[in-house]
C-alpha cells in the first residue's frame, strides 16, 4: 500500500513519455517544418483517434492479464455488416449504423469473453482463433466484393467527417471514448475490480471479485468499441473491404506497450494510452513526409518504438516494486 | 453396400451418362464450331462480361457456338469437373481462366489428346496445359498506359506526379512502375517525384497519399497501378479537399471507382476491358480450330486488330481500357 503511494507521488510515466512525444514531434518538425500546420495536425489527430480507441479497448483486456487479438477482425467485420446495411437501407440514417455497430462489436466481444470465462480458455488461444474466424466471417458476408463510396450514402461518410468546433466527428468520438474509460476506470467499482483482477487474481478472488467475469466485461467493452471504430475506419477510408485494418492488432497492442500498459496485467491507464497511441500516429504519419525510403520506414518504426519501451520500461521497473518472477512464486 | 459394389455401380453410371453426351454431339449442326469458355466461377460480372464478349465474336464469325460454363466457387477442383464435362460433350475448343495454373494441367492436357484446342485466357494454365494464352494486357502496354494517363491527368500533359504503388516488392506493379520510368522521356513535361508504398492497405494508401500531398503542394496527379491505391488516393484528394488541383488515376475497378469520378477526384483510369478479353479470345480459340498454329504466330482478332504470341505462347491483347464520366457508370453495373 505504501508503496503504491509511493508511486502516486513519484514522476508518473506518462510525463516522460509525454516529453518523449512531444521531442519526437520536434525532431519531426525540425526534418519537415511543414508537419506543425493546423491542417495536418488535424487530420494527424483524425488519423490517430481509431488507434487510440481500439487501444483503450484493448487496455481493458490487458488489465485483466489477458489479450485481445481479434480487434482488427471484429472492427472489418463489424464496418462491412454496418456498410452492407447501409448500401441495402441508404435511408436509415446514422443511428441505426452506430447501434449495429456497437452491438454488434460488443456481442462479437461477448463471444471472446465466454470463451475465456467458463470455457476457460487461454484469452491469446481464443482471440487467435476469433481473429481468423472473424476476418473468415468478412469472406462470408461481403462474398468478397468490396463496398464502395459510391455505394455509401452521404450521411454514411459525412458522420465522421463534420467538424464541431473546427475538429472532426471521428476526433471527437475518440475524445469522448478516452474520457469515458477514464471515469470508468477511476470512478466506478467496476472499473477498480478490473484492475484488482489484473493485478492479483488471487487476492481479488477473495476479495469477492469475479475475475472470469471481469475478464469477460473488458472483451465486452473492448469489442464494442472495436465495432464503433469499424464503422468510422469504413466511413473515413470510404471503403469496406475484406482487409480493412489488416493487422491493426498489432499496433494496438504496441501502443498500449508503450502508454505504459503491463501486459502481466493490472497496470496502466488511459492517458498512458491516448500519448502511446499519439506517439505511434506521429510516427506513422511523419515517416512518409521527412523523406524516408520505404524500404526503411518499417524498420525505423520498429526501431523507434523499441527506444520508446526501453526508455520507458525504465523508469516504470524503479517506480513499480512488481516483477514478473515475484508475481510467478505468489500465484503458484 | 461395399466399396467395390460402389465403384461398379458408379461407374456403370458413368458409362450410361456418357451416352447422351455421344448423342448430343451428332445432334449439333454441321460444321459448327463449339467453344467451351471456362470462368474462375460462375456469378462474377467480369466473367458475364468476357461472356458477351465471347457471344459477340461468335456471332460475328458465324457458326461458333459459345458454352459458358464454370465453377460455383472459384476453386481449380470445380474447374476439372466442368473441364472434363466439355471433353464429355466433345467441344472444338476450350478456353480457361484458370483458378490454379499447375493443378488444371493434367485435365487439359487430356482434352489436348482428345484433339481439343486448349486455350488460357485472363489467367493462365501452365504451359504445358494449352496451346496459347490470351493475357489481357502485358506490362509494358500497362506501363505505357499508365504513362498516357498521367499526362492527361496533369493540366496540358504537365506537373509533378507522384506513384502510390502497392508494396515494395509486388512483381506486378514493380514492372508496370519500371516500364514507366522507361517511357517517361517521351512525356517531357511529367515529372516523377516520389514513389510511396500503400501496401494495398486501405488506411497506408491514404496516409502516404495524404503525406504526397503535403510534401508536393504544387502535385498535379497521382497515379496508382493499385485496386486499394487509386480509391484510398482519391478519397485522401477528396479529403484534403483538393479536388480539381489534383487528380488521381491509375488501374481500377469501375465499379469501386465510379463514385470517385462522380465526386471528380478521378478523370479517367484504366484496366482491361472484359469484353474485349472474351471477344478476343474466342476469335484466337476459332482460328487454332480451323489449323491456325499458335506460339510463335501473330493471329487476326476481329476488331481488336491481331495478337501475336511469343515462343511460351503469350499474347497481349491491347492497352489496358480507359474508363472516364461518360463510360464508368455502364461497366461499374459489370465489375
Amino acid at each position: 500500500m505504501l508503496k503504491l503511494i509511493g508511486v502516486r507521488r513519484g514522476l508518473p510515466h506518462e510525463v516522460g513519455l509525454g516529453l518523449l512525444t512531444l521531442l519526437l514531434l520536434a525532431l519531426v518538425t525540425i526534418a519537415f517544418p511543414r508537419f506543425l500546420v493546423i491542417d495536418n495536425l488535424k487530420s494527424l489527430v483524425d488519423d490517430t483517434a481509431l488507434l487510440i480507441m481500439l487501444a483503450v479497448g484493448e487496455m481493458f483486456v490487458l488489465l485483466t492479464r489477458g489479450v485481445d487479438l481479434s480487434v482488427a477482425a471484429n472492427a472489418a467485420l463489424t464496418g462491412m455488416v454496418v456498410a452492407l446495411f447501409n448500401a441495402h437501407y441508404p435511408g436509415a440514417g446514422i443511428l441505426p449504423v452506430l447501434v449495429i455497430a456497437i452491438v454488434m462489436g460488443a456481442a462479437l466481444g461477448l463471444f471472446n469473453g465466454l470463451l475465456v470465462w467458463k470455457v476457460r480458455i487461454p484469452s491469446i488461444v481464443v482471440t487467435l482463433g476469433t481473429l481468423s474466424v472473424y476476418r473468415g466471417c468478412v469472406y462470408l458476408v461481403s462474398g468478397g466484393a468490396w463496398v464502395n463510396s459510391g455505394q455509401m450514402s452521404p450521411f454514411f461518410l459525412s458522420f465522421v467527417r463534420f467538424p464541431i468546433l473546427g475538429i472532426s466527428v471521428l476526433s471527437w468520438i475518440g475524445l469522448l471514448v478516452a474520457v469515458l474509460a477514464w471515469l470508468f476506470l477511476r470512478y466506478t467499482v467496476s472499473g477498480r475490480n478490473l484492475y484488482a483482477a489484473g493485478n492479483n487474481p488471487n487476492a481479488a478472488g477473495y476479495a469477492g471479485i469475479d475475475v472470469g467475469r471481469m475478464q469477460c466485461l473488458a472483451f465486452v467493452l473492448s469489442g464494442a468499441i472495436a465495432g464503433l471504430a469499424g464503422y468510422l475506419w469504413v466511413a473515413r477510408f470510404a471503403v469496406a473491404y475484406t482487409d480493412v485494418a489488416s493487422g491493426f492488432e498489432l499496433q494496438v497492442i504496441a501502443a498500449c506497450v508503450i502508454g505504459g500498459v503491463s501486459i502481466t496485467g493490472g497496470v496502466g491507464g488511459v492517458v498512458g494510452v491516448v500519448i502511446g497511441g499519439l506517439f505511434l500516429g506521429i510516427i506513422k504519419n511523419a515517416l512518409p513526409v521527412v523523406g524516408i525510403s520505404p524500404f526503411f520506414q518499417m524498420a525505423v518504426s520498429g526501431f523507434v518504438i523499441t527506444v520508446a519501451v526501453i526508455l520507458n520500461a525504465g523508469s516504470y521497473r524503479k517506480n513499480h516494486g512488481r516483477k514478473i518472477l515475484e508475481r510467478a512464486e505468489a500465484s503458484s | 453396400m461395399d466399396r467395390r459394389g460402389f465403384i461398379k455401380t458408379t461407374a456403370a453410371a458413368l458409362g450410361a451418362a456418357a451416352i447422351p453426351a455421344g448423342f448430343a454431339r451428332s445432334a449439333r449442326a454441321a460444321g459448327e464450331i463449339r467453344v467451351g469458355l471456362v470462368a474462375k466461377s460462375l456469378g462474377n460480372g467480369f466473367f458475364v462480361a468476357v461472356d458477351k464478349g465471347a457471344e459477340e465474336a461468335a456471332k460475328q464469325i458465324g457458326n461458333v457456338k459459345i458454352i459458358f460454363t464454370g465453377p460455383t466457387s472459384t476453386t481449380a477442383e470445380g474447374q476439372i469437373e466442368v473441364i472434363q464435362s466439355l471433353i464429355d460433350q466433345h467441344v472444338d475448343a476450350i478456353a480457361i481462366s484458370a483458378n490454379d495454373p499447375d493443378a488444371l494441367v493434367p485435365i487439359c492436357k487430356r482434352a489436348m489428346a482428345r484433339g481439343i484446342k486448349v486455350i488460357s485466357y485472363d489467367s493462365s494454365v501452365g504451359q504445358d496445359g494449352r496451346i496459347v494464352h490470351v493475357a489481357p494486357s502485358s506490362d509494358e502496354l500497362i506501363g505505357q498506359a499508365l504513362d498516357k494517363l498521367a499526362a492527361a491527368a496533369a493540366p496540358d500533359g504537365k506537373g509533378k506526379f507522384a506513384i502510390v504503388s502497392a508494396t515494395p516488392t509486388s512483381t506486378n506493379q514493380n514492372a508496370w512502375i519500371a516500364v514507366m520510368k522507361k517511357y517517361l522521356p517521351q512525356y517531357p513535361g511529367l515529372d516523377l517525384v516520389s514513389t510511396v508504398y500503400g501496401n494495398d492497405l486501405a488506411d497506408d494508401s491514404y496516409r502516404e497519399a495524404t503525406a504526397l500531398l503535403q510534401k508536393y503542394p504544387d502535385l498535379k496527379v497521382i497515379v496508382s497501378p493499385s485496386s486499394v491505391g487509386i480509391v484510398a488516393s482519391a478519397k485522401a484528394v477528396e479529403d484534403a479537399k483538393k479536388v480539381g488541383q489534383v487528380y488521381v488515376t491509375g488501374l481500377g475497378l469501375p465499379s469501386e471507382c465510379a463514385g470517385h469520378v462522380e465526386a471528380g477526384s478521378i478523370k479517367s483510369f484504366a484496366i482491361w476491358n472484359p469484353i474485349d478479353l472474351g471477344y478476343a479470345t474466342t476469335y484466337v480459340a476459332v482460328d487454332l480450330v480451323n489449323g491456325a498454329k499458335g506460339p510463335g504466330n501473330s493471329l487476326p482478332d476481329g476488331r481488336m486488330g491481331k495478337i501475336t504470341f511469343d515462343a511460351n505462347g503469350v499474347g497481349a491483347m491491347a492497352v489496358p481500357f480507359t474508363y472516364d464520366k461518360s463510360n464508368v457508370e455502364q461497366f461499374a453495373k459489370i465489375f
